[in-house]
C-alpha cells in the first residue's frame, strides 16, 4: 500500500511524517518521528504503556492507526516537560514520590494522569483509580505512583492559584 | 499517605544512607529519556520475526521458505538446521548433552510457539507479512502436559535422548529426620500447588546485535538481567569472550530475574555475522513473549510432612518437591536450590530432608524468576505452619511465634549449614500486627463473617536470602565447582574532581545507580548528585554476575564502599606526603584532609585531585598518577565448599518480611478482595528508602498476582492458553490495595553498612500470606485450598460445586 | 504483532462509507473506536483489503431524544455516553453498564455502535442492548433497515448485519409503564474492566405493591450470544418480588444458558455463578 503523508501538532509543535495505513500510532511516534518516550507493552489494548493525550484525552496509541492522527493534536511524555526538556510539574512529583522503578509504564501513566488533572486538579482517591486503571505497572505496587499523583495535583494546584 | 521517609533507625549517623534522597534514574524516566534497547536506533538495523510452531510436540518434516525469501524487503529466512549446523547448543545449568537447546526448533518441536523459522527483513511488518509465506509439514505426536505423568517410565519423552524426563532428582539429608518424625508428637502431610506464572515485566526482551568487521566484535545491547550473558553467547556462536561486546548502559524496562533471552541473542547474533555486519534486532511482541519468551517461572508441586510437638513447635520437614521446567530446563532446575538456604524459614526446625526434581514436559522452558524459587517454598513452609496451627486448633500467629528463631539466637546455624546474620524476628512480628491494629482487624473480620461474609486475616512471616554465592549450583552438578559470585565497581576522580563510579551491569529497576552513588557519596563525603555513575560494557571488563539474588545492596554497594575506601587511602597517602604529618595525625572531612593538631594544615580536595593527576613530583614515591580503584567484593562468608553433609553457607544475608493481609470473599462468584495489605520489612540498613519501599510493595503486587490471578495456562493437549494480557492476568490498581509498610533495622554484621538485600521483595511472603488470608476466610466452612493460583472458579467450585462423595 | 497490509478511506459522509464498502465486497470493514479492531488486525485474525474509517462522519455521532427512545449514533464515544445526563436519565441501564467496560482511555475511543456490531457475547453494550430490546439500524448504499437486537446476535462475534451494511445508530426505547422503574447490573470480572465472566442486566417497574409490571433480564458470558431470560420474565411479572418468587422464577434458569468454558471459568461455574448474578441484579432492580 502507498505510504500517506501525515502532518499533526505534537507536543505543540507541527510535525509530518509518512506510513503504511496498517502502521499503528505508537510505531509512527516511535519509528517514524522518532520521539521514543511512548513505549509500547502488549499491542493489544491491555497495558497501557502506549498512553498518549489526544486532543485532550487519553487514549490507546497501539489502538490507533497513524492515519488517523492526521490534523489532530497529540502530546506525550516528552510534551510534559518545560521549554527546556526539564522535568515538569507532574514529571518532578513522580520523581519526588519516587513513582516508578524501571521506568517503562512511567509515559503511559503520566500522560493517563496529566489528561486527568487537566479536567482535574483535585481528583478523589477513586478518580485516580479510575484514571491509572487501565495502565498497568508491574513494579511498584501503585502505592508510590498513587503517592506522586497526589503532590502532582497538590503542586499543580497551587501553581495556578 | 505513608510515604518513605528517612529511616530513623539507620539513619541517625549517615549523610546520604538512609535518607530520603530523589532516585537518580528517575529523572530520565519521567523525561521520556530512557534509553531502552527499543530506543537504540542504528540505520539500516534488520528486524526479525520468529514463526511459532503450532504443535507442542512434532517433527518437522520439511519447511519450505521460497515465497517468504521471494518478498521484497526480506533478508533472510533462518531455521533450526542452519542455526544447529553453525552454533553450538544453549548452555543448561545443569551437564544435559541430550538436551540439545538451540534458538529454532531443530528436528522436532517441543512446546507450542516454539520457534521454527525466523524471518530478517527491513521493517517488522514485512517480517510478519513474511511468516505468512513460511509453508511447515508437521508430523504431530501426543505431547506430555502433567508433570507426574512424565516422571511415569512411559510417558512420551521430550528429550528421547537423555532416555527420561527428569532432567535432576536430588535427595539431601540435613540433620536426625527420621528420629525427631520418630519423636514427634504429630505429624501431619499436605499437598501444595504453585502454578506457572511469573514476573512478566511490561517491557518484553529484546536485542540488538551487530556484527563488526573491522574489530572483529559482536555488539550486543540488550534488556538484559543475566549472569554469564556474554560467556554463554561467546560459546554458541563459538566465538572468543573477548569478541563478545555487551553494552550494559541499556535500560531494562523491569525483570523481576526473567530478562534472559539468550536464545533471541545467538538467533541475531548468528544473523548478524551472516549478513556480514547488518545491525539485526530481535524485540519479542507479548504474543511471543508469553508464549516462547523466556519467561515462564516455577511450576511446581510439593509434598510435605510436618513433624511437630503438642505446642506447634515443628522439629522436621520431609519436602519433595516437583517442578516442571518444561522442555528446555536451562537454569530452571537451580531454583530447587536456591531456596535451600532458607529451606526451614525463619523458624528453629531442628532437621530437613529435601528431595527436588526437575522434570521436562511439552511446555515453555523455564527461566530464574524474583526469588529463585523462594517463593513457592516459603508458600510451602508457611502452609506448614497454618496447618500444624490449624491441626492443633492453635493461633497461626501464636504457632509463628513459638518457632520463629529469637533475636538472641543470632548469628543462627541453620541444619543445611548456612548461618543467618542477623535479625529480630519477633519484633517484626509485633511491628506488622501494631501496624494493621490486629485486633481491630479480628473485629473487621469477624463482623463480615456475623453478616454471612467469608473474610480471613493472612499471616506469612519469611526470609529473603540475599547476595548468595552460587554454591547451590554446585551442590545439584559437582562439576561446577564455583564458589563465587562476585561483583566490581571502579571509581575514579578525575583532574578537576568529579567523581565518576563505574559498575559493570544493567539497571532494570532497582536503581543501582543512586545505590553505587549514595553509597560513593557517603564514604568520600561528597554530594552523590554530583557524582555519575556509568556502566562499562562487557569489554571494559569490571567482574560482575549481574543484579540477581538481591544481591546488588550488599555486593555493588560493598564493592562502591570498598573502592571509596581504597580512593581516600591513597588520597591520605598524598595528603600524608604534602603535609609532612603521619597519616593517623589527619583527619578526612568532606575531601579536605587536615592536621588534626593543625587544623589549618590541610589540602582541600580540589588539591588533593590536582596533585593527584598533575603534580607528580608531589605524589610519594611508587603511587601511580591519577586517583582510580577498582574494588572486587566476594560474597560474604564465602570460599567454602559443602561438606561431606552437603552443608554449606549458601547465603550470607537475611531479610526478614512480616505480611498481613486481610481479604474478603464473595461466596457467590468466589471472588476474593483484597481489602487491606500491611507488611513490616528488615533489610537492616536502608540504603534508599523510596526505592527499598518500591521493591517491597512491588513484590507484594506481584505476589498478589501469583495468588490469585496469574497463571500459564495449558490445554490437556498442550496448547497455550494464555498468549494475550487478556489470558494472563495481572493486577491493576483495583486489584492491589495501597499496601502499608513499616521498616526495621537489624543490620547485618557482614556488610559495609548493615545492608542486606531487598531486590526480591514481597514476592517471597506475599503469595503465602494470601493463601493464609484466603484458608482463614474458608476455615468456618471447613475448606481449605493449597494450589495457587486461587481463582475465582476454583474458590467457588470449593464452595459451591458439587462434592465428591 | 503487525497487521497485514490493507488500504484505508476516511470516509466523510454515511453515504462515502457505505458506498466505498458496497465497493470492497466481503473485504471491507468499518474502523469506529478500533478498541477490538486494531487488535485484532494486530493479530491477524482479521484481514481487509480496506479499512473505512467513520470516526470524522460527524452525521453519525450523537445523543438524541426520541418520543419514545433514545437514539445513539454508531460512532459516539463510550465516554460520551457515559458522560451523558439523557442516557443517566432515560436509559439507567446502560448508564450502569458503562463504567464496566474496559478502562477510561479505551472508553475516551471505544464506540456504542463498534461494540454491538463487533457482537462480544461477554460485552456490556451488546447485553444491554438484547435487555432492552434496543433497535439497531443498518444502512447499505441502497437500503436501510432496522433489527431488534434480540434477533442481531448469531453466536459470538457473528451477527445478521451483512458485509456492505454499515451500522448507522441504536435506539433505545424508554419503558411507559407506570410505576417504580429500577436496574440491576452485575458482573464478574476477574480484573476490573475486563470483560466479563458472567453479567447480568436487569430492569424492571415495580407498582406500589411491589408487584413486577415488567421486568427485562438478560445474561451475558454465559452462551454464545447474550441470552434474555423469557422463561424468568415471564415468571416475574405479575408477581409480588420477594425472596420466594425471585427463587422459583430462577429454578432451572442454568438450563437456558449454554456457556464457553475457559481456564477462566468452566461451564458449571458460569452456571452457578449467573444464578447467583440474575439474582443480585434482580434485587439491584427492586431494591
Ligand atoms: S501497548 Fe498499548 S495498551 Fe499495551
Ligand atoms: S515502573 Fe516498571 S512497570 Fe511501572
Amino acid at each position: 500500500m502507498t505510504k500517506r503523508d501525515i502532518t499533526l501538532t505534537l507536543n505543540g509543535k507541527t510535525v509530518s511524517g509518512q506510513a503504511d495505513p496498517r502502521m499503528t500510532l505508537v510505531d509512527f511516534l516511535r519509528v517514524v518521528l522518532k520521539a521514543t518516550g511512548t513505549h509500547v507493552g502488549c499491542e493489544h489494548g491491555v497495558c497501557g504503556a502506549c498512553t498518549i493525550v489526544l486532543n485532550g484525552e487519553a487514549i490507546r496509541s497501539c489502538l490507533m492507526l497513524a492515519v488517523q492522527v492526521e490534523s489532530q493534536e497529540v502530546i506525550t511524555v516528552e510534551g510534559l516537560c518545560e521549554e527546556d526538556g526539564s522535568p515538569g510539574i507532574l514529571q518532578d512529583a513522580f520523581r519526588d514520590g519516587h513513582g516508578m522503578q524501571c521506568g517503562y509504564c512511567t509515559p503511559g501513566m503520566l500522560t493517563s494522569v496529566h489528561a486527568l488533572l487537566q479536567s482535574n486538579d483535585d481528583p478523589s482517591d477513586e478518580d485516580i483509580l479510575e484514571a491509572i486503571g487501565g495502565n498497568i505497572c508491574r513494579c511498584t505496587g501503585y502505592a508510590q505512583i498513587i503517592d506522586s499523583i497526589k503532590i502532582g495535583a497538590e503542586r499543580l494546584r497551587e501553581d495556578k492559584s | 499517605m505513608s510515604g518513605a521517609h528517612d529511616n530513623p533507625v539507620a539513619g541517625s549517623n549517615y549523610h546520604y544512607i538512609a535518607r530520603k534522597r530523589r532516585v537518580v534514574e528517575d529523572k530520565r524516566f519521567v523525561t521520556g529519556n530512557g534509553n531502552f534497547v527499543q530506543d537504540q536506533d542504528l540505520p539500516g538495523t534488520l528486524h526479525v520475526a520468529v514463526l511459532p510452531s503450532p504443535h507442542p510436540r512434532a517433527r518437522i518434516v520439511l519447511i519450505n521458505a521460497e515465497a517468504a525469501l521471494a518478498l521484497a524487503g526480506v533478508a533472510a529466512v533462518i531455521t533450526g538446521d542452519e542455526i544447529a549446523e553453525h552454533t553450538l547448543p544453549l548452555y543448561h545449568g545443569l551437564p544435559l548433552p541430550e538436551c540439545r537447546w538451540f534458538p529454532l526448533a531443530h528436528e522436532m518441536t517441543r512446546y507450542a510457539g516454539e520457534w521454527v523459522a525466523a524471518v530478517v527483513a527491513e521493517d517488522i511488518y514485512i517480517a510478519e507479512d513474511a511468516l505468512d509465506l513460511i509453508e511447515v509439514e508437521y508430523e504431530a505426536t501426543p505431547a506430555i502436559v502433567d508433570p507426574e505423568e512424565a516422571m511415569k517410565p512411559d510417558a512420551p519423552l521430550v528429550h528421547p535422548g537423555h532416555g527420561s524426563n527428569i532432567i535432576y532428582d536430588g535427595d539431601f539429608e540435613w540433620g536426625p529426620v527420621a528420629e525427631d518424625f520418630e519423636a514427634a508428637d504429630h505429624t501431619l502431610s499436605f499437598r501444595a500447588r504453585w502454578g506457572r506464572s511469573s514476573t512478566v515485566p511490561i517491557e518484553t526482551f529484546g536485542v540488538l546485535a551487530k556484527w563488526d568487521k573491522g574489530t572483529e566484535t559482536l555488539n550486543v545491547w540488550a534488556s538484559i538481567q543475566m549472569p554469564n550473558y556474554p560467556e554463554q553467547i561467546a560459546a554458541a556462536l563459538r566465538m572468543p569472550l573477548n569478541g563478545v561486546k555487551v553494552n550494559q548502559d541499556i535500560d531494562v524496562g523491569g525483570s523481576y530475574g526473567v530478562k534472559r533471552g539468550i536464545k533471541h541473542t545467538v538467533l541475531v547474533g548468528y544473523i548478524s555475522r551472516k549478513l556480514g555486519g547488518a545491525p539485526v534486532s530481535l524485540i519479542e511482541d507479548r504474543l511471543v513473549n508469553l508464549a516462547s519468551g523466556d519467561a515462564h517461572g516455577p511450576d511446581r508441586i510439593f509434598y510435605t510432612d510436618v513433624a511437630f510437638d503438642q505446642g506447634g513447635v515443628i522439629k522436621s520437614l520431609k519436602i519433595r518437591a516437583i517442578d516442571d521446567c518444561g522442555a528446555y530446563p536451562g537454569r530452571g532446575p537451580f531454583q530447587l536450590g536456591k531456596p535451600i538456604a532458607a529451606i526451614v524459614g525463619p523458624y528453629r526446625i531442628n532437621s530437613v530432608h529435601y528431595r527436588p526434581c526437575s522434570v521436562a514436559t511439552n511446555k515453555t522452558g523455564q527461566v530464574p524468576v524474583r526469588g529463585m524459587g523462594q517463593g513457592p517454598t516459603n508458600y510451602m513452609i508457611e502452609t506448614a505452619v497454618d496447618e500444624v496451627a490449624r491441626h492443633l486448633k492453635l493461633d497461626r500467629f501464636e504457632v509463628r511465634r513459638r518457632n520463629l528463631i529469637r533475636s538472641d539466637e543470632f548469628p543462627y546455624l541453620n541444619p543445611t549449614g548456612t548461618k543467618y546474620d542477623s535479625g529480630d524476628y519477633e519484633t517484626v512480628l509485633g511491628k506488622v500486627t501494631e501496624l494493621a491494629n490486629y485486633d481491630d482487624l479480628v473485629k473487621r473480620r469477624d463482623e463480615l463473617r456475623v453478616e454471612g461474609k467469608l473474610a480471613g486475616i493472612g499471616i506469612a512471616t519469611c526470609l529473603e536470602p540475599s547476595g548468595g554465592n552460587n554454591l547451590f549450583e554446585f551442590l545439584f552438578n559437582p562439576k561446577a565447582e564455583i564458589s563465587t559470585y562476585m561483583e566490581g565497581c571502579q571509581v575514579r576522580i578525575d583532574s578537576v574532581g568529579n567523581i565518576v563510579g563505574t559498575m559493570g551491569t544493567t539497571t532494570s529497576g532497582q536503581g543501582h545507580e543512586t545505590l553505587v552513588s549514595t553509597i560513593l557519596g557517603e564514604e568520600l563525603q561528597r554530594d552523590p548528585d554530583d557524582i555519575r555513575v556509568i556502566h562499562a560494557d562487557s569489554l571494559a571488563g569490571l567482574p560482575t554476575r549481574s543484579p540477581i539474588a538481591s544481591r546488588m545492596a550488599v555486593m555493588l554497594g560493598g564493592a562502591a564502599a570498598g573502592a571509596a575506601q581504597k580512593i581516600k587511602d591513597q588520597l591520605f597517602q598524598i595528603a600524608a606526603h604534602n603535609l609532612n604529618r603521619p597519616i593517623d595525625g589527619l583527619e578526612y572531612s568532606e575531601g579536605t584532609i587536615f592536621d588534626r593538631s593543625d587544623p589549618a594544615r590541610k589540602l582541600s580536595w580540589d588539591e588533593l585531585c590536582n596533585i593527584a593527576h598533575r603534580q607528580f613530583h608531589k605524589l610519594p614515591e611508587g603511587m601511580e598518577p591519577g586517583l582510580q580503584a577498582l574494588h572486587v567484593m566476594q560474597v560474604p562468608l564465602g570460599g567454602q565448599m559443602p561438606d561431606e553433609k552437603n552443608r554449606v553457607q549458601l547465603y550470607p544475608c537475611f531479610s526478614f518480611q512480616a505480611h498481613i493481609p486481610f481479604v474478603e470473599i464473595d461466596p457467590g462468584t468466589g471472588k476474593v478482595t483484597v481489602l487491606d495489605y500491611f507488611i513490616a520489612h528488615d533489610c537492616g540498613t536502608v540504603i534508599n528508602p523510596d526505592i527499598v519501599r518500591g521493591m517491597i510493595i512491588g513484590g507484594v503486587a506481584q505476589g498478589i498476582g501469583a495468588a490469585l490471578y496469574e497463571k500459564f495456562d495449558y490445554g490437556p493437549d498442550g496448547q497455550f492458553l494464555s498468549g494475550t494480557f487478556v489470558d494472563y492476568v495481572m493486577p491493576s490498581v483495583f486489584e492491589i490495595p495501597y499496601v502499608k509498610d513499616v521498616e526495621h533495622c537489624t543490620p547485618s554484621p557482614l556488610t559495609s553498612h548493615g545492608q542486606k538485600g531487598s531486590g526480591e521483595g514481597g514476592y517471597l511472603g506475599a503469595p503465602a500470606a494470601i493463601a493464609s488470608a484466603v484458608n482463614d476466610a474458608l476455615e468456618p466452612r471447613g475448606l481449605s485450598i493449597h494450589e495457587l493460583p486461587m481463582r475465582m472458579n476454583d474458590i467457588e467450585e470449593l464452595l459451591n460445586g458439587e462434592k465428591p462423595e | 504483532m503487525k497487521a497485514p497490509a490493507f488500504d484505508y478511506h476516511a470516509a466523510e459522509t454515511v453515504e462515502d462509507a457505505v458506498g466505498q464498502l458496497a465497493e470492497a465486497g466481503d473485504d471491507g470493514l468499518i474502523l469506529a473506536g478500533g478498541q477490538t479492531l486494531v487488535p485484532m488486525l494486530a493479530m491477524r485474525l482479521a484481514r481487509p483489503s480496506v479499512l473505512i474509517d467513520i470516526n470524522a462522519v460527524s452525521e453519525l455521532a450523537g445523543i438524541e431524544q426520541l418520543d419514545d427512545g433514545i437514539r445513539i449514533k454508531t460512532c459516539t464515544r463510550q465516554n460520551v455516553a457515559l458522560n451523558s445526563q439523557l442516557i443517566g436519565e432515560s436509559i439507567p441501564l446502560l448508564a450502569k453498564a458503562l463504567p464496566f467496560i474496559g478502562h477510561h482511555q479505551t472508553r475516551n475511543r471505544g464506540t456504542i455502535g463498534g461494540s454491538i456490531a463487533h457482537g462480544d457475547p461477554a460485552a456490556e453494550i451488546p447485553l444491554i442492548a438484547v435487555a432492552l430490546d434496543a433497535s439497531i439500524k443498518l444502512q447499505t448504499k441502497n437500503d436501510t433497515r432496522n433489527l431488534s437486537a434480540k434477533d442481531f446476535y448469531e453466536g459470538p462475534m457473528m451477527t445478521l448485519r451483512k458485509d456492505d451494511e454499515c451500522l448507522t445508530d441504536v435506539t433505545f426505547p424508554i419503558w411507559q409503564e407506570e410505576g417504580k422503574l429500577g436496574v440491576g447490573f452485575q458482573e464478574v470480572s476477574q480484573r476490573h474492566g475486563d470483560f466479563a465472566i458472567v453479567s447480568v442486566a436487569a430492569q424492571m417497574v415495580l407498582d406500589g405493591n411491589n408487584v413486577c409490571q415488567r421486568v427485562a433480564i438478560a445474561v451475558g458470558g454465559a452462551a454464545g450470544i447474550p441470552v434474555r431470560l423469557e422463561k424468568v420474565e415471564a415468571n416475574l411479572t405479575g408477581s409480588v418480588i420477594n425472596q420466594e418468587t425471585i427463587g422459583d422464577a430462577l429454578t432451572n434458569m442454568a438450563d437456558f444458558l449454554d456457556p464457553v468454558e475457559d481456564q477462566h471459568g468452566s461451564a458449571a461455574y458460569r452456571r452457578r455463578v449467573a444464578r447467583v448474578m440474575t439474582e443480585r441484579a434482580i434485587w439491584e432492580a427492586a431494591a
